[in-house]
């Protein structure tokens, strides 16, 4: 679905992405951790096609297409969705007007019809219940005044509306207590399905004790430097980053 | 504006999505010219001038005395026109002016059916269909084509109620009584610069009564169009509302692309009695002048209202998205106790567009309240100033006023000012004042592109979700069309 090969990217002029690589496929969910400043932003921005970032180097190919030829809202015509670190917030413009509109331009780009107001109705109560979300909240402006918590909530409950095949959550669990981590978790673990992926971008691991992941990557440096199965994120929580560290100077010595 | 085209839409904003996509690439559509012969006064202004326009429309010996009264009163302002707003143009020539221009087939219909073919199909292009069956049921339209009025739709259905609603030169003819009670009550011939040169020379324009008791059943409207060259329209609308009445009104307005700039100077005057309310929503589409700043309208304004009756209320609106120069300012002047006034403004400014906008809140009377929500919008080189205005006499007690006035920068380019004004001579009075200043940020475009909406669509819904609460203050036959309008205007300016 996903393969990055030797991409290098970066932003006003300074490398952070050294040769990435990852594949990822269907129905598979994947975990990259790493400390502050290792280019785990870089890589979810360079995903979405964030305007400010270059890439200088590497290919991304998404469901056969390349994906660096693809502005970003193709790119979410095509399945991609990026929940934001910190969602912005649309004064005047009300959250279930942003959705719908969202919804149906991703409809319009698939060459289907838009959503009428019953169907989108039916849709939307169906995932509000999923995510534990109250309607007077998406009459609101757009993220104003949301809580932390409620914005990340509205992060995947837009996940859930747009039903994407790739998902990236960027820090979805920063900020967040733990009964809204076990809302966020089950809304993104009931989307997941054989032909959906999911890459959870994140500092810490108490998410992935919620979202089971089947490989854990550690970015360190703008490279992955270790894969494992899921237990390697305990191994992280446990040691800290500082003994991958260790181990990469101890290899670059060699 | 489409009237006839587009139904009340209950759900605007939710269904505002599909007519921007569809307008979002056009360009000002309204800038064609219409090949009639028109009947002009000669180029240029003095005394002959006015006799010309005042014998042309068959005036009675006080009208034409009245305007020679404005013509010497402004002749003595010569070479002192305003220079206190923040805009910048040369100065203006008025001799290079035509101040009559006329179609010459037609003028002044008695029927709607004898408009000049080739008329009818201007409008029908504009999207004003003159057909009566046609329209939407809810509005009526007059309509004036440079210095004349050529025709008002549904006058025999509000005659039955005892209003008048027609061209300003059937006024003075029909009804001189109440012309000459109330022009210029609100608005003196020597109010300023401008409003002297109108009233020496205006040719045309809308006049409303509404008698007492009587509720407007549908919008009266007038729609303004320059088509001739090298003229100036100068109109003058004049609206009574008796007591206990209520009446909504409406104006649009476009113009032909030209290089040379033109010039529109109106004047609008409101009065309402004793608990009577008159709405007076505008949306001015005149042509901005090109990516170059070169042509369009200037577009200098005076409209004022006078709650004259306890309990009265004036309410303006206006989406102000045109003209090279903008220089106007809705005001009240809140003489009956208990009276309210309000202005809800978004005015848009794109490449080299000027505005110097906003009103004046007059409180004489006790317990009277005002609301101003202002909202300037400014992209490419622009620049838009909010000037208001609130005063609060020494008599006027327990007044109120709220005043909101945000503005939304497209790019670094351009500019946004704010000037309020407070003088309260009162002490009970309370007078609150809020500014905003944003920027649409890349950050929220970005945002809108990864759920998938392009760009524009996402400035159209920024720049709607920004001027909401004065949008919703518009009838709702026009609320789609002045959404449509505002992502025109804004057309590339982000990206």
């Amino acid at each position: 679905m996903l393969r990055i090969e030797n991409l290098h990217a970066g932003i006003e002029g300074k490398n952070i992405l050294k040769g990435f690589n990852l594949e990822i496929k269907p129905g598979e969910v994947h975990a990259i951790m790493g400390p502050n400043g290792s280019g785990k932003s870089t890589l979810a921005s360079v995903l979405a096609g964030r305007q400010d970032y270059e890439v200088t180097e590497g290919s991304i190919e998404f469901l056969g297409k390349d994906l660096l030829e693809l502005s970003p809202e193709k790119r979410a015509g095509e399945g991609l969705f990026l929940a934001f670190q910190y969602p912005i917030e649309i004064a005047g413009l009300s959250t279930i007007n942003f959705i719908k509109t969202s919804v149906n331009e991703i409809r319009k780009y698939r060459g289907q019809e838009p959503l009428d107001a019953v169907a989108f109705l039916k849709l939307m109560k169906e995932k509000m219940a999923l995510m534990d979300i109250d309607k007077s909240l998406l009459s609101r402006s757009l993220n104003e005044g949301f809580s932390g918590g409620e914005k990340k909530r509205n992060e995947i409950f837009q996940m859930a509306m747009i039903q994407p095949k790739l998902a990236i959550l960027d820090e979805t669990d920063s900020g967040l207590d733990i009964d809204a981590i076990r809302i966020v978790a089950n809304g993104v673990n009931t989307l997941r399905n054989k032909d959906n992926a999911v890459l959870v971008v994140t500092h810490y691991q108490r998410l992935l004790d919620y979202i089971i992941p089947d490989f854990v990557h550690v970015l360190y440096n703008g490279r992955i430097v270790k894969s494992g199965p899921k237990e390697l994120a305990l191994e992280l929580e446990e040691r800290g980053y500082e003994f991958i560290k260790n181990e990469i100077s101890v290899e670059e010595e060699v | 504006m489409k009237t006839e085209i587009y139904t009340p839409e209950r759900n605007v904003v939710d269904d505002d999505r599909t007519t921007i996509e569809r307008t979002i690439l056009s360009d000002y559509k309204y800038g064609f010219v219409t090949d009639i012969q028109a009947d002009e006064a000669p180029m240029g202004l003095n005394e002959d001038t006015i006799r010309f326009i005042s014998a042309k429309k068959n005036e009675p010996q006080w009208m034409l005395e009245w305007r020679l009264k404005a013509y010497r009163h402004w002749c003595t302002l010569a070479g002192e026109e305003p220079t206190w707003a923040n805009v910048k143009y040369p100065p203006i020539n008025f001799q290079d002016i035509i101040y009559y221009s006329a179609p010459k087939n037609k003028t002044n219909s008695k029927s709607l059916e004898e408009i000049d073919p080739e008329l009818r199909r201007t409008f029908e292009k504009l999207g004003i269909s003159l057909n009566e069956q046609k329209r939407l049921s809810g509005v009526a339209v007059d309509i004036v084509v440079d210095s004349v009025s050529i025709g008002t739709t549904f006058k025999e259905q509000l005659a039955e109620l005892g209003i008048i609603f027609c061209s300003m030169t059937e006024a003075i003819q029909e009804h001189p009584e109440l012309v000459k009670k109330y022009l210029s009550s609100v608005v003196p011939i020597t109010d300023n610069y401008f409003a002297a040169l109108n009233s020496a020379v205006f040719t045309d324009g809308s006049f409303c009564y509404i008698p007492k008791g009587v509720r407007c059943p549908m919008e009266l409207s007038t729609y303004f169009r320059i088509n001739a060259e090298n003229t100036g329209q100068f109109e003058r609308t004049l609206i009574v509302a008796e007591e206990g009445s209520y009446v909504s009104y409406l104006e649009g307005c476009t113009a032909p692309m030209r290089d040379e700039n033109q010039l529109h100077a109106a004047v609008v005057e409101l009065i309402a009695l004793d608990n009577a309310e008159i709405k007076y929503s505008t949306v001015q589409n005149w042509y901005p002048g090109d990516k170059e700043g070169k042509g369009g309208i200037y577009n200098f304004v005076t409209k004022r209202g006078i709650c004259k009756g306890n309990n009265s209320k004036i309410s303006w609106t206006q989406v102000e998205t045109g003209s090279a120069i903008t220089w106007k300012y809705p005001s009240v002047i809140l003489k009956g106790d208990n009276s309210v006034g309000e202005f809800y403004s978004v005015a848009v400014t794109n490449n080299y567009q000027q505005a110097d906008t906003g009103t004046k809140m007059l409180h004489l009377g006790k317990n009277t309240k005002s609301r101003i929500v202002s909202k300037g919008i400014s992209a490419g080189f622009s620049n838009n100033s909010y000037r208001g205005l609130v005063h609060v006499s020494k008599n006027a007690a327990n007044a109120r006023n709220f005043s909101q006035c945000d503005s939304l920068l497209l790019g670094d380019k351009c500019g946004a000012h704010t000037f309020p004004y407070i003088e309260v001579k009162n002490n009970t009075a309370v007078v609150e004042h809020e500014a905003t200043t944003s920027k649409i940020g890349e950050d929220q475009i970005f945002y809108c592109n990864q759920r998938g909406i392009d760009t524009e669509t996402a400035v159209a819904l920024i720049i709607n979700g920004f001027a909401k609460e004065v949008m919703n203050q518009l009838p709702m036959e026009f609320a789609v069309e002045a959404q449509k309008l505002l992502a025109i205007s804004l057309e590339g300016s982000v990206g």
